[in-house]
């Protein structure tokens, strides 16, 4: 059976081995093995400020580093974590790889534009490291104005071109996905017959083409009214300082599906492989996707309910928010009854699948929380938040990436993982990922806000406890590197 | 509350408190049970369903139309439910009661300022009455801000160039947290306060202890005559700018045939941007004081135009508050 599967004797890994030979490539599969890397040392610098985060957070009187530190490591966190990392992780890497074969393309539709939206975010990325290196930026990773306009002094202009050149690297890579869904399926390859890793994807590049240019025009407007004093969102010079939170949250909203629904995609592949069995109602959950991508463009303005909108307008948009809610538990119920009478294995994919299952179904359901008017008052920029969006875009979006590359990593690599460690990182990233982050649902109840450097006493247990669990789940994350160079 | 010595419910000092936990709850049971019939359904199969022996495939099910349906409906029944009871609690928290006290608070890095109408001003300090409402009228003088009271379960955003405001109705008498929720800059964690809740006779005793400079609206007309409001603003009428009295609260034409209702949004409008909306029969003379008057001036001058209204009871913000039903209108 093995001698069948023998690998051709010249493949893409092999062919050619000089550095142009890499950098000068056009095959999907090898520009897919080069977003790996380049985003695996992204969730590295990201994690890193994480630890300096969770470190700071040990204790309340704020003594591990400056506030204007802290600041600087929590925006560069969010930034590097956002844009360099979950926007690419899953589109980039796995349907870069994956996306032609299994609709039986022998590339993408534009081979050399795919291998510039690589260099885009190269580029992107070495802005973003200026503005890090030469002193780092401390808006937060939403730019909020007047504070990124006026207030901060700090690297913001660097920091905002490279999340604008950035964004035009996920534009690419959606424009190219969508082309290629549509005009290189192979003959006999219809639109039911896709995979619904497929469906993913295609509905996260309508987001990503639709409305990625927002939030680059928003952050070419926070750069020009900082350098040049344009008087677009400030006050003073009648601008609206809440015009920017309508035009960013109306991509960054969507942003998170741009992260979430691939790894609703590969949850559907990793669900049915390992029952053995076809996806329970197919054609709901390849069209749930569509949902999520066009429901997640009417919701944005549900982070602003306390931003001084109408009563009314928050009322429409806290009624459009439980709309994303139906599709998304249409997606779990489904995959719980894709579970029935299957021949369920549990290899470290599925161990990932099922994480995801619970931290998505509790970021999920947490969301309603946040959808609830009366509710979201309290709990606005309160560590509730931190919480949820961790668990959907943490939990979710990595558990998804995680499972993906394992399930993968043979097809993409030709070496097998070690199923042993493998395992035993899976079900670390679960254990640790809850600890860290469900005593945030407290601490936020009890009115933490976000951002703080340092606290209240009272809250301190939990922040020790959220801390504790950051060691567990980062060992967890760490693992599989271990075990993939040591093999 | 705490357990195990570990707080997990934070105080319920306002009426709010106990309308918002109990959505709170609700949604925690609804969730739950949710998640917990997934947890169980998954586990469940998981182990019943265990793959036993090479080459076994599971049964094949294609779906189930009239099952997918029910589960698409029923989450969408229950979510209607919390939207409704969301919006409910919250009308409720965005409508100010008439009779409520009036306090101006200001946003600034980083700190809160807050001045009572009888004059007392502090900082990162705020004493209140318990058992009476209290609105709080919101700006700031820098970048964005929020104030944010965790035991009355209720937050505002301190907006540069508006005005917003919150209310509350603070029952139990103590000493709770003042924190900034917005992030604005290097002290954002140190912009923290404590609100005091005094009982009434306290509270009184209280106010006569400060407040030499006089009340607000004193200080206002003090601020009237030093940037020469006075002047133009005759009370005859005859000046060349309108009369400000009896004003606030009622309608007002202005140059181009629309009308305008006098409150405070509009008040701070023509102080800091006069040329916006020039009352009809007025020429656009008056200079623009954008940048002259500080925050807490500001609202010391609208403070004593609305002053010189003695019959408007209150005058609303225009942004963000809701019209009040026409049942509750007076």
């Amino acid at each position: 059976m093995l001698d069948k599967l023998k690998i051709p004797e010249r493949h893409y890994l092999n062919n050619g081995h000089g550095l142009a030979s890499w950098l000068l490539t056009k095959d999907h599969k090898r520009i897919a093995i080069m977003y790996l890397i380049s985003i695996s040392v992204m969730f590295f610098l990201g994690g890193l400020f994480a630890v300096g985060i969770r470190l700071e957070l040990a204790t309340p009187q704020g003594d591990f580093v400056q506030a204007d530190t802290y600041n600087k490591f929590f925006t560069m966190h969010g930034i590097i974590m956002v844009f360099f990392f979950l926007i690419p992780s899953i589109p980039a890497v796995l349907g870069n790889f994956l996306i032609p074969p299994m609709i039986g393309a022998k590339d993408l539709a534009f081979p050399r534009i795919n291998l510039l939206s690589l260099y885009l975010l190269w580029f992107g990325a070495i802005f973003a490291t200026v503005a890090m290196v030469s002193g780092g930026v401390d808006t937060g990773w939403t730019f909020y104005t007047p504070y990124s306009t006026t207030g901060s002094n700090s690297h913001v202009v660097p920091m905002a071109l490279g999340i604008f050149i950035a964004g035009f690297s996920s534009i690419l890579t959606g424009l190219n996905f969508i082309v290629t869904i549509h005009r290189m399926r192979a003959p006999g390859m219809t639109w039911f017959r896709l995979p619904l890793f497929v469906w993913a994807h295609y509905a996260t590049s309508l987001i990503q083409v639709l409305g990625t240019p927002v939030v680059a025009i928003t952050i070419v407007m926070v750069g020009v009214e900082r350098a040049l004093g344009f008087g677009i969102f400030d006050p003073a010079r009648g601008g609206d300082p809440v015009l920017f939170q309508h035009l960013f949250w109306f991509y960054s909203h969507p942003a998170v599906y741009i992260m979430i629904l691939p790894a609703l995609g590969v949850m559907s592949e990793l669900i049915s492989t390992f029952s053995r069995k076809t996806i329970f109602g197919y054609s709901f959950v390849a069209f749930s996707s569509l949902a999520i991508a066009v429901f997640g463009f009417i919701v944005w303005a549900h982070h602003m309910f306390v931003a001084g909108i109408s009563t009314y307008a928050a009322m429409v948009f806290s009624f459009l928010s439980f709309s994303v809610a139906i599709p998304s538990a249409v997606k779990v119920f489904n995959w719980t009854a894709t579970l029935y009478k299957g021949a369920i294995s549990f290899e470290t994919p599925m161990l990932y699948a099922y994480g995801f299952m619970g931290l998505f179904a509790i970021g999920g359901l947490t969301g309603l929380f946040l959808a609830t008017l009366g509710l979201d008052i309290h709990l606005h920029d309160t560590y509730f938040v931190v919480s949820h969006f961790h668990y959907i875009m943490v939990g979710g979006a990595i558990m998804g990436y995680m499972g993906g590359l394992h399930f993968w990593w043979p097809k993409m690599t030709g070496r097998m993982y070690s199923e042993f460690f493998s395992r035993i990182s899976a079900i670390l990233v679960f254990v640790g990922f809850n600890l860290t982050f469900f005593p945030q649902f407290v601490v936020g109840y009890l009115g933490m806000p976000r951002r703080y450097h340092s606290y209240p006493d009272e809250f301190q247990v939990l922040n020790v406890m959220s801390s504790a669990g950051a060691s567990v789940l980062g060992l967890g994350y760490f693992l599989p590197v271990i075990t993939c160079c040591g093999r | 509350m705490k357990i195990f010595g570990i707080p997990i419910f934070p105080d319920q000092a306002s009426t709010f408190a106990k309308d918002v936990d109990a959505l709170y709850f609700f949604i925690i049971a609804v969730s739950a049970f949710f998640a917990i019939a997934v947890a169980i359904a998954v586990i469940y199969f998981g182990i019943r369903y265990r793959k036993t022996h090479d080459g076994e495939i599971g049964a094949r099910i294609e779906g189930n139309l009239p099952l997918e349906l029910l589960w698409s409906v029923i989450p969408t029944i229950i979510a209607m439910v919390m939207f409704g009871w969301g919006a409910s609690v919250y009308f409720h928290l965005r409508r100010p009661p008439a009779e409520a006290m009036h306090i101006y608070a200001v946003g600034k890095q980083w700190m809160w300022k807050f001045q009572h109408l009888e004059g007392q001003r502090e900082i990162n300090e705020l004493h209140i009455p318990a058992g009476r409402p209290v609105k709080i009228t919101i700006s700031s003088e820098d970048v964005l801000h929020s104030l944010f009271f965790p035991a009355f379960r209720t937050k505002m955003d301190a907006i540069p160039g508006r005005y917003t405001e919150l209310w509350f109705d603070a029952q139990t008498p103590g000493s709770y947290h003042i924190f900034c929720a917005e992030y604005c800059g290097t002290n954002h964690a140190g912009m923290i306060g404590t609100v005091t809740v005094m009982e009434p006779a306290q509270y009184q005793a209280w106010l006569q202890g400060g407040g030499m400079e006089g009340t607000l609206a004193q200080r206002g007309a003090k601020q009237f005559n030093d940037l020469a409001c006075s002047t133009c603003h005759l009370d005859s009428g005859q000046g060349r700018g309108p009369s400000l009295h009896d004003i606030v609260g009622k309608p007002v034409e202005l140059q181009d045939g629309s009308t305008v209702v006098v409150d405070e949004a509009y008040l701070r409008e023509s102080i800091l941007n006069s040329q916006a909306k020039v009352v009809k029969g007025f020429q656009p003379l008056m200079p623009t004081f954008q940048g002259l008057i500080s925050e807490e001036n500001l609202v010391a001058l609208i403070e004593h135009v609305k002053s010189l209204s003695p019959n408007a009871t209150t005058a609303p913000a225009t942004t963000p508050a809701p019209a009040a039903p026409p049942a509750e209108k007076k």
